[in-house]
């Protein structure tokens, strides 16, 4: 993993808020015997994540569902133990900080949830839940809470009169407002937004997006943002990482990875965006993907996405592709690829060199066992 | 499928075995020393007699091996060997005891198991298929009634209503509480005497299941696949038989199984107000007079019936629904 | 009970959008209006049955705390024998008298005036009622919550408990324990209200625990639970400001329906002789009582106690329909 990259406006180490070294977070396949039989298996959910994020920028990430993008959030944000990897965070090892020491970085480190109806607690008052932070660290009670809960109200453009309401009161894009203000009550350096627009209608989603910005710009905020809806991720970031079953493919500034997308997948998911000029979009071939992603318990070898990629050659099976720069490209653009795809390239008419049994399937479902709807009866 | 059998019995045997722990602490451990003896001895015992008593029934030892000897693992009359220990006040054995009272709390459970589990359902699956209607409402509100109403005051109440008026009036259809003939000896006096009881018991137990039922039923119909069937033209008979009814039936018939089982330990208060002397009637009896090792024989034998019809409903659950069986 | 498609109609808009922004003007006003809380109290006053029964159970507590003025005014003490001849409470040959104008319910086997033994005997019911289900529900409510939220080695054990405790056959059991105590008291369990409370109690909760563990589990997983985590909060502050509101409204229609229950179990246990001690007037004690007499003339001394029993039951349980109806209009709170 390189050092020398170069973020906003000349970086230098000092300016590494978050470092993520070779992050691993395993979960086990629970059987629900008291008694655990035999070998167990595991949800490869991250399998080796570096990066890094500096002060003041929003690093997106984005993948499919599944691929593991919200559980390294959460991995960062310590809501889960660690299997293995290193965190460091503004300078601290948080990797495996106990619950009472991390507490109070806690305050440093905030997510906003996907769903603006499950992230708030349906029973609480919205003053009651913004205010949480600070009764939970007792920083300020009283009179004084409720005025620091009524200036981050107005700061996410809510009304503060609407203290006492309850979630239910809200519109989506309003709850989506008050999960903002309930983590920038300690103005955290760091914010993982986990898919914060995706359950929410186009033009609210502008909306938040714009007031995400904005609180940036004005706090001096750094955001890791999570999205699958690649537009959005465009808009928003000035850095991306594209993840494929709990490992990162690709890492580019924005531009970079729009111009020349390196990975096969990456190349995939950008053919797949909706273009507005209808005479580019004629000169484009969309590459079609077949099959779902692989289940992360017993993940492909060798490059994980061999199975689907129209590029696949037998190297691909066997050899875990190293992440690094690829064709000439600068320190800042990463690619774990064999084959990275070449300027001008089109991979849509490329077809797979390695044999039948290690690619994908059209169909999971056998030809004539299709059964009928019918609740209850035996056939 | 075996090895869920395996595995429920297990547990079930886990159950019973600490329901004699607990049995045995009740008894033996609660009070302290000298009470189970001083029972046991009877109640003109001297102390002498209650000396020998509590040496002869290993009383004077300690805990674990009072209980090793309950269980019977020290060779000779225990648990382990399906004794349940001695009547002192009857000079019998508890088996003996047990045995006669078991068909009585059967044919009672039974008996009033298959007539409230036809009410309830006939009253539920009308309330459900004709919603707001007078039957709905009147099967509704008594089902509510019958729910608030406990099972010795319906008893009493019936027998002062039904018996007492008709037995007035020479209309001689029910005999006087307290009687009980034996199936194999006389069936119609047998049904005879069981059927008030088994009215009180069924009209209470029937409730639940007029509410459970409907409930269930008027649940299944919002469904999409009863929508579909009905949107293809299937009659409405059709479907109420054919789709709504097995799976609304399911809850239903698994807590009849559950009731079932708990009835067989638990009917105590219908044999008392009618004076059957089944196991509920003879439990209360011996507890009373203080007959211990009845009493244990008794709740030893309740808590294996609810453990078997759990372990039933277990296995009809399984049978139905693959899921579980993968659990 | 009652429930008509007009409510039914409000209540489904009213849950499911959200209520525009209004006026400043109202603000203040409306603000405060759509607590749940509000909500369901405003359904809980449309619905007629709920609200006849809510006003027996007054009329009920009524007559158990103005017992003593009751007695009082009768002139009738409720351990009072009389004995005759006058006021002659018992027959010339031994045997209860009947309703009438001295005593207007009739008189129980001791010449003791049944209508004053009622309103007497309505404390205990009432006192029981209210106390085992307490206990029952916060011995619930505690355990489930630890149970469903800490989960692993503590969650398994304890499920088991439950599951055991609700495989025991409580009659049974509490007759013995019981008996036993009636004899030789163990520890704080001495006969009479301590035994019998602490009896209904202990074999309740387990009910209580599971469904509430059930609730947590699922609520466990929400995402404002991972929200609180991640601001910091201990585990018990999520427990009791984000957990337990949630789970108020379930323990509230179960408690309301576990009452008459209580009731019902504590009758059963004087019934059977097992209960409050004699001569503390209990319903369950004179219908019990009375089965020597009630088919020799004296209906009255099973009747009146068996009503007193019954409408107390009934308006409980209608009451308690009512608030589940309230708080849960559309059945998916809980079975």
């Amino acid at each position: 993993m390189t050092t020398q990259a170069s973020g906003p406006a000349g970086s230098r180490d000092g300016d590494v808020l978050l470092r993520v070294e070779n992050l691993v977070k395993h979960f086990p396949v629970r059987s629900s015997t008291l008694i655990q039989r035999g070998a167990r298996d595991f949800v490869h959910a991250v399998d080796g994540v570096s990066l890094e994020v500096r002060k003041g920028e929003t690093l997106g990430l984005v993948g499919e569902t599944g691929c593991g993008k919200s559980t390294l959030a959460r991995c960062v944000a310590r809501l889960y133990d660690i299997t293995s990897g290193r965190i460091e965070f503004d300078g601290t090892d948080i990797t495996r900080l106990s619950t009472g020491k991390m507490r109070p970085l806690r305050r440093q480190i905030q997510m906003i949830f996907q769903d603006p109806y499950g992230s708030l607690n349906p029973r609480r008052r919205v003053g009651s839940i913004i205010g949480d932070p600070f009764a939970i660290h007792h920083t300020a009670s009283g009179a004084e809470r409720k005025r620091r809960v009524q200036h981050l109200m107005e700061l996410v453009g809510l009304n503060p009169e609407h203290y006492n309401r309850f979630p239910a009161e809200f519109s989506g894009g309003q709850r989506q407002r008050i999960g903002v203000a309930r983590a920038l009550a300690f103005t955290p350096k760091l914010i993982i937004c986990d898919e914060p627009v995706s359950a929410l209608d186009v033009s609210i989603q502008a909306q938040i997006i714009n007031l995400l910005a904005d609180l940036q710009r004005e706090l001096g905020l750094t955001f890791i943002f999570i999205a699958h809806d690649l537009s959005v991720v465009r808009h928003v970031s000035d850095r991306v990482a594209v993840m494929y079953l709990g490992k990162i493919t690709e890492q580019a500034p924005v531009e970079q990875m729009w111009a020349h997308p390196r990975h096969p997948y990456t190349d995939a998911l950008l053919s797949a965006v909706p273009v507005p000029d209808p005479a580019s979009l004629d000169r484009r071939e969309r590459i079609i993907l077949v099959g779902d992603v692989p289940s992360p318990i017993n993940p492909p070898s060798g490059c994980r996405f061999h199975p689907r990629c129209p590029k696949a050659q037998q190297r691909c099976v066997d050899e875990v592709p190293d992440f690094i720069p690829r064709l000439g490209d600068e320190a800042t653009h990463l690619t774990a690829c064999h084959f990275p795809v070449m300027d001008g390239e089109d991979i849509s008419q490329a077809r797979p060199a390695i044999s039948a049994d290690l690619r994908v399937v059209e169909s999971s479902i056998p030809e004539g066992s299709l059964t009928g709807i019918s609740g209850g009866e035996a056939s | 499928m075996a090895r869920f059998l395996i595995r429920r019995s297990l547990q079930g045997l886990f159950v019973l075995w600490l329901m004699t722990v607990t049995v045995f602490l009740i008894f033996f451990v609660g009070p302290g020393p000298g009470f189970a003896a001083r029972v046991l001895a009877g109640r003109n015992a001297t102390a002498i007699q209650v000396a020998a008593v509590s040496h002869r029934l290993f009383l004077d030892r300690p805990i674990y091996v009072q209980y090793a000897h309950f269980l019977g693992l020290t060779g000779g009359q225990g648990l382990l060997q399906g004794n349940l220990g001695h009547d002192y006040y009857h000079s019998e054995s508890v088996n003996t005891v047990l045995k006669a009272a078991f068909p009585i709390t059967l044919s009672l459970v039974l008996g009033a198991a298959v007539l409230w589990l036809a009410m309830g359902l006939a009253s539920g699956i009308v309330s459900a298929v004709k919603t707001r209607s007078l039957w709905d409402r009147t099967f509704t509100t008594l089902a509510l009634t019958f729910y608030s109403m406990p099972t010795f005051v319906l008893g009493l109440l019936l027998i002062l209503g039904l018996y007492y008026e008709f037995t007035i009036h020479h209309i001689g259809i029910f005999p006087a509480p307290g009687t009980w003939v034996s199936f194999t000896h006389n069936p119609i006096k047998w049904a005879q005497a069981l059927l008030l009881p088994w009215i009180t018991l069924a009209l209470v137990q029937a409730a639940t299941y007029t509410r459970l039922t409907r409930g269930s039923m008027l649940d299944v119909f919002g469904e999409d696949y009863i929508r579909t069937a009905r949107s293809k033209g299937m009659s409405e008979r059709r479907l109420i038989l054919r789709h709504n009814l097995r799976s609304a039936l399911t809850p239903v018939l698994t807590q009849f199984g559950l009731d079932v089982g708990v009835l067989i330990g638990g009917v105590v208060i219908t044999e008392s107000v009618f004076g059957l002397p089944g196991l509920g009637y003879t439990a209360v009896n011996a507890i009373n007079q203080q007959d211990l090792p009845v009493v244990i024989g008794v709740v030893i034998v309740a808590s294996a019936g609810v453990i078997i019809a759990n372990l039933i409903v277990d296995i009809f659950y399984a049978v139905l629904d693959p899921r579980v069986r993968l659990h | 009970m009652t429930y008509n498609v007009g409510d039914a109609v409000a209540v489904g808009i009213i849950e499911e959008t959200p209520i525009a922004v209004v006026a400043e003007g109202e603000a203040a006003k409306k603000i405060e209006g759509h607590s749940p809380w509000v909500l369901a109290w405003r359904r809980l006053r449309r619905d007629r049955a709920a609200m006849i029964s809510l006003a027996v159970i007054v009329l009920i507590v009524a007559m158990a705390v103005f017992a003593s003025v009751i007695a009082a005014i009768l002139g009738h003490g409720v351990y009072q024998q009389f004995r005759g001849p006058s006021p002659a409470g018992l027959s010339p040959t031994g045997q209860p008298v009947g309703p009438g104008s001295t005593f207007w319910l009739g008189t129980d086997d001791q010449g003791r005036d049944i209508f004053v033994r009622i309103a007497y005997g309505a404390r205990v019911s009432l006192f029981v009622g209210v106390v085992a289900t307490a206990v029952t529900v916060f011995g619930g409510l505690v355990i489930g919550l630890a149970a469903g939220y800490f989960g692993g080695i503590v969650d398994s054990l304890l499920a088991r408990f439950m599951d055991w405790l609700l495989a025991v056959p409580f009659l049974l059991l509490a007759i013995s324990l019981i008996s036993v105590v009636n004899v030789h008291p163990i520890g704080p369990l001495k006969p009479g209200l301590p035994v019998v409370i602490t009896v209904l109690g202990f074999f309740g909760w387990a009910a209580v625990g599971r469904i509430v563990r059930g609730q947590v589990l699922s609520i466990r997983e929400k995402e404002y639970i991972e929200a609180a985590r991640a601001l910091g909060a201990r585990p018990w502050r999520i427990m009791f400001i984000d957990i337990l509101p949630n789970l108020l409204a379930p323990l509230i229609v179960y408690s309301t329906l576990l009452i008459p229950a209580t009731i019902v179990g504590e009758a059963s246990l004087s019934f059977l002789g097992v209960g409050i001690l004699p001569p503390t007037a209990d319903w369950g004690e004179m219908i019990n009582n009375s089965q020597n007499y009630y088919l020799y003339g004296s209906w009255w001394y099973l009747v009146f106690p068996s009503l007193a029993l019954l409408i107390t039951t009934l308006a409980f349980n209608i009451f308690g329909d009512g608030v589940r109806d309230a708080f849960d209009p559309r059945g998916d709170l809980f079975v």
